[in-house]
């Protein structure tokens, strides 16, 4: 049969406007050739539509599909894990276009660009991921119900109508599984492995310039959400990595040893806040100086960092406290000041050469300390986002050269002139600042915080922070980085204050984020059962909740049908009509079922001659229906009520004759 | 049935054997002053029935054979110059008569087709200028043969439009073969008819049909079958509004004929496919299935309010 008379040219562009739809966000992340394979396919099957030619023959189409598995295999050299199979999907999508025949077919298809419409969700899930969804969803339905018109092309507005209203439907339903549908503890399939992620943020590694390449990211590292908010949230130490080992241009971090008894004195109240942290493949988690309480399923080491026990790949909530003032550290091991002091032997000679002179003073830790800053502070040392490189010795060619640096230069180069004048110094990363966003009162950090400072060891304080930046630019400090660095520096577009309606936006978009990943996407075991304990149900398992779930989709499913069947209903209202539908009843038990186009008439005959015995009685019935229903329908209430009487009389004769006599005879 | 119908058709009964579904329906047609088309092979007794019917009538008959070189002039008339009275004198054709069969109306040109069809529409014809009314009752009964045969101009929608009902005759079943075969020549019969009802009669008979009473409740049916057929995927397009109006009228013929006065539901379905049959086009695939009829799903899928 010709293949036009299912498929009429306009519904063809609605599905391939659909597959396109769907298609168009896995462009970026599938292999070249698929783009370039699923528009080959989309063409031919457009040119076949519009010019009516017939489709690829079948060998042709098993050759493409080989063609398709070949490059998937090439490509990725599986076809298994994401990317494969979502690679493999798309061909294969494509290629069910150009076997369409038959309507089952076409629903395949078009089933098909649903399933590919969640697939968008493994690479991310954003509101604008989200949205998408929604308006492909809107689509791909308005396409199915244009399938249904094969008559006259439906109107455009009419079928977005129709299909926007089912998914309106749908609403309900969907909040009831979204609210209700157990959540497994970690991801649902084992998020596969991601290579290269290229996810920004801080490392465990720290080399001249990798801190200000990260400050013209404008991407959110975490998002803080205090108890009582601080006096000064933006002055906060968020602790990262802590870097120890020196090789002449790069600190590391090193090994973590976990910290078995934790003493420290506080100076000031405790911090609670909690912490949406975004996912940067890494294992520590970012606290504010110094932890106090720590996040479940985490650990202090030696140097105070929190570390996770499992990478964190998704955006993870914890909550946590912390002393702003503290005293730590007075009981270092002996080694671990050891390596705090060490230093290789030819790095940074003229550093070490101007600071070993300050070694037979006597001087204390701090007052050494308070000798470099002032370095930093009388020379023209200038802050910047762009430091000239470092080809030679890094910290030597700073400090006598260029003078032009980013935090982790004063950071680096502080630690090795108080290590060459024999103070334990660690360089601690992390991130200093943000933001506090008016709408929502969440403190936004991004990666553009990012910061580097020191900590030194005194045997009467332990270890104490001290931020060389600061004696360079206490604005840095004081009111964040974007006045702190040169006007002339680049910087992200949203750092740019003086745009105020744009910083203005920014807030409300970033509330708006925020709630979507704290409800939405942070909607987890921990969340839903909260959730649930506010309605008094405590200690719900999965069972119970897939229960629950099929009961309040039933009811709302149920209170659709009620709705649809009382409009139903209410145009059968009048009595006549209900006495008739009552006798139809009566009669289908004796089993003679009333079709739905059977008129009064014909069904009388043959209810008469079914039960020849009832005939005079259900000829009459059929008069008088007749009369009642089709007749005059002047003078109702005088007219009709003694024939209404007699209608009714006779039926509840039948009713009451109910008798198996009846049907035999 | 009405006494002064009774006779009619047992009338054409005799001449048409076995078709009395027809026959009816041919009268409701009429009763609801509506033109009728047969549409079917040739030599099944189109023409009979509406000689038939016409001489059973007593009304005047005029037999138009369409051709494919028949002019406009050949149906309406001529005017020609005469040289006596030095006037021009109009010569009325064969459209001036009560009953106009139009044999084989798909066998002339289009412009043949619309002089006749224009008749049919505004009950008058215009010639040089000259605007004549037609006598009434006035009613065309044009048959046709399948559009797939050789050598037919098929009539466009808007002019298939113009015609209440469609029927077809079919072939007569075994027993009514025979009679046929056994019988008298039909063309004899026919010239013997007697009129078995007068112009007046019948003209009467058509006021009281127009009373026949319909209620809301079969007005909801009628108005459930328009809406299924514009929203249905079966047929190209829904039935028009007029086409509703031409329904409920030969319902109202149908349900008078049957001594009733008012219509119900079956009374639409008796004369549903005939009205609705050659308004409602089906869907490419459909018409290609045989014995699947498209009417008689129409009637089956709507259930009756």
């Amino acid at each position: 049969m010709n293949q036009s008379a299912h498929l009429s040219f306009p519904n063809l562009l609605a599905i391939l406007l659909s597959i396109v739809v769907v298609m168009a966000p896995h462009a970026p992340h599938v292999p070249k050739w698929t783009v370039a394979f699923c528009l080959i396919a989309l063409l031919i099957r457009l040119y076949a539509g519009l010019e009516r030619r017939p489709l690829p023959a079948k060998p042709l189409l098993f050759s493409f599909a080989a063609v398709a598995i070949g490059g998937v295999l090439f490509s990725f050299g599986s076809l298994f894990g994401r990317d494969s199979a979502i690679t493999l999907l798309l061909a294969m999508t494509v290629l069910k276009l150009l076997e369409m025949r038959s309507q089952r077919d076409i629903t395949v298809t078009v089933v098909l660009c649903y399933f590919l419409a969640i697939t968008n969700f493994f690479y991310t899930q954003t509101i604008f991921t989200a949205l998408y969804s929604i308006g492909a969803a809107w689509l791909i339905t308005g396409t199915m119900v244009s399938l249904q018109h094969r008559a006259r092309p439906a109107k455009f507005l009419q079928v977005m109508r129709m299909s926007g209203l089912l998914l309106a439907q749908a609403v309900p339903v969907m909040l009831v599984l979204f609210l209700l549908f157990p959540r497994i503890e970690g991801p649902l399939w084992g998020l596969p492995k991601i290579q290269n992620s290229g996810r920004t943020g801080l490392s465990d590694r720290m080399s001249p310039g990798s801190l200000s390449r990260l400050s013209l990211s404008d991407e959110i590292a975490f998002r803080a959400d205090f108890e009582t908010p601080p006096e000064d949230a933006k002055k906060l130490y968020w602790r990262g990595p802590v870097l120890w080992d020196y090789d002449g241009r790069n600190w590391a971090a090193g090994q973590r040893i976990p910290l078995s008894s934790f003493r420290y004195d506080s100076f000031a109240p405790n911090l609670k806040y909690s912490v949406t942290l975004e996912p940067h493949d890494q294992r520590w988690l970012y606290l504010v100086d110094l932890p106090s309480r720590l996040p479940q399923k985490s650990i202090l080491t030696r140097d105070y960092q929190v570390v996770s026990f499992s990478p964190v790949r998704q955006r993870l909530r914890y909550s946590a406290e912390s002393t702003p003032v503290y005293r730590a550290g007075t009981e270092a091991l002996p080694a671990e000041l050891q390596r705090a002091l060490a230093l290789p032997p030819d790095a940074a000679p003229r550093t070490r050469a101007m600071v070993r002179q300050w070694r037979g003073l006597g001087l204390s830790g701090m007052e050494i300390a308070q000798r470099v800053l002032s370095i930093y502070r009388e020379q023209p040392f200038i802050y910047t986002l762009e430091p000239p490189p470092l080809p030679k010795d890094p910290v030597d060619q700073f400090l006598f050269e260029t003078r032009r640096g980013f935090c982790e230069h004063f950071a680096s180069s502080f630690a090795v002139m108080m290590r060459a004048a024999g103070v334990p110094t660690r360089v601690v990363t992390g991130y200093l600042g943000g933001e506090i966003n008016p709408v929502d009162g969440y403190l936004v950090v991004r990666q553009s915080e990012a910061h580097a400072w020191n900590e030194i060891w005194t045997p009467d304080e332990g270890w104490v922070r001290v931020d060389p930046t600061a004696a360079v630019s206490p604005l840095r400090i004081e009111r964040g980085l974007a006045n702190a660095v040169p006007d002339t520096d680049p910087q992200p577009l949203f750092r740019r204050t003086q745009l105020k309606w744009l910083v203005e936006l920014r807030y409300q978009w970033d509330a708006v984020t925020n709630a979507w990943n704290q409800w939405v996407l942070g909607y987890t075991l921990e969340r839903q059962t909260r959730f649930l304990s506010t309605f008094g149900f405590s200690n719900v398992g999965w069972q119970d909740m897939i229960i629950t779930l099929l009961i309040a989709t039933g009811i709302i499913l149920s209170a659709f049908a009620l709705g649809m069947f009382m409009r139903l209903r209410s145009n059968k209202t009048d009595a006549v009509q209900r006495l008739w539908l009552h006798y139809c009843n009566v009669m289908a038990a004796r089993g003679v079922v009333r079709k739905t186009s059977e008129g009064p008439k014909d069904f009388t005959q043959r209810v008469a001659k079914r039960f020849p015995g009832l005939r005079e009685r259900v000829v009459r019935i059929g008069e008088l229906y007749i009369d009642l229903r089709y007749g005059k329908a002047d003078a109702p209430s005088e007219q009709s009520t003694p024939r209404m009487r007699e209608l009714r009389t006779h039926i509840r004769a039948l009713y009451l004759a109910a008798s198996p006599a009846g049907k035999t005879s | 049935m009405s006494a002064l119908l009774h006779p009619v058709i047992s009338q054409i009964s005799q001449v048409i054997l076995g078709k009395q579904q027809q026959i009816k329906l041919t009268i409701a047609c009429l009763l609801a002053r509506g033109h009728l088309l047969i549409e079917d092979l040739p030599g099944v007794g189109k023409t009979t029935l509406a000689h038939a019917m016409a001489r059973s009538l007593g009304l005047e008959f005029q037999r138009i054979q369409f051709t494919s070189d028949l002019l406009p002039a050949d149906i309406v008339g001529v005017t020609v110059f005469d040289r006596e009275s030095s006037t021009f004198s109009f010569h009325p054709g064969p459209v001036f008569s009560q009953v106009i069969l139009a044999d084989e109306v798909n066998r002339a040109t289009p412009k043949a087709q619309s002089a006749l069809l224009e008749a049919m529409e505004e009950h008058q014809v215009t010639v040089d200028g000259n605007t004549r009314a037609l006598p009434e009752p006035f009613f065309v009964i044009a048959t046709q043969n399948p559009s797939h045969q050789v050598g037919t101009f098929p009539l466009p929608e808007s002019q298939l439009d113009r015609f209440l009902m469609r029927i077809h005759l079919g072939y007569p079943d075994a027993g009514a073969e025979r009679e046929l075969l056994e019988g008298r020549e039909r063309r004899d019969m026919i010239d013997n008819l007697p009129p078995v009802i007068s112009p007046e009669d019948f003209s009467s008979l058509q006021k009281q049909a127009r009373t026949v009473v319909t209620a809301p409740a079969l007005l909801d049916y009628l108005q459930a079958v328009l809406a299924f057929t514009r929203n249905s995927a079966d047929y190209i397009n829904g039935l028009s509004p007029r086409a509703g109006l031409y329904l409920l009228n030969a319902a109202k013929a149908w349900a008078f004929m049957d001594g009733r006065q008012k219509v119900i539901p079956e009374d639409l379905q008796a004369v549903l496919p005939s009205v609705v049959g050659h308004r409602l086009c089906p869907m490419n695939g459909y018409a290609a299935l045989p014995g699947l009829d498209l009417t008689q799903r129409l009637i089956e899928e709507v259930a009756i309010p």
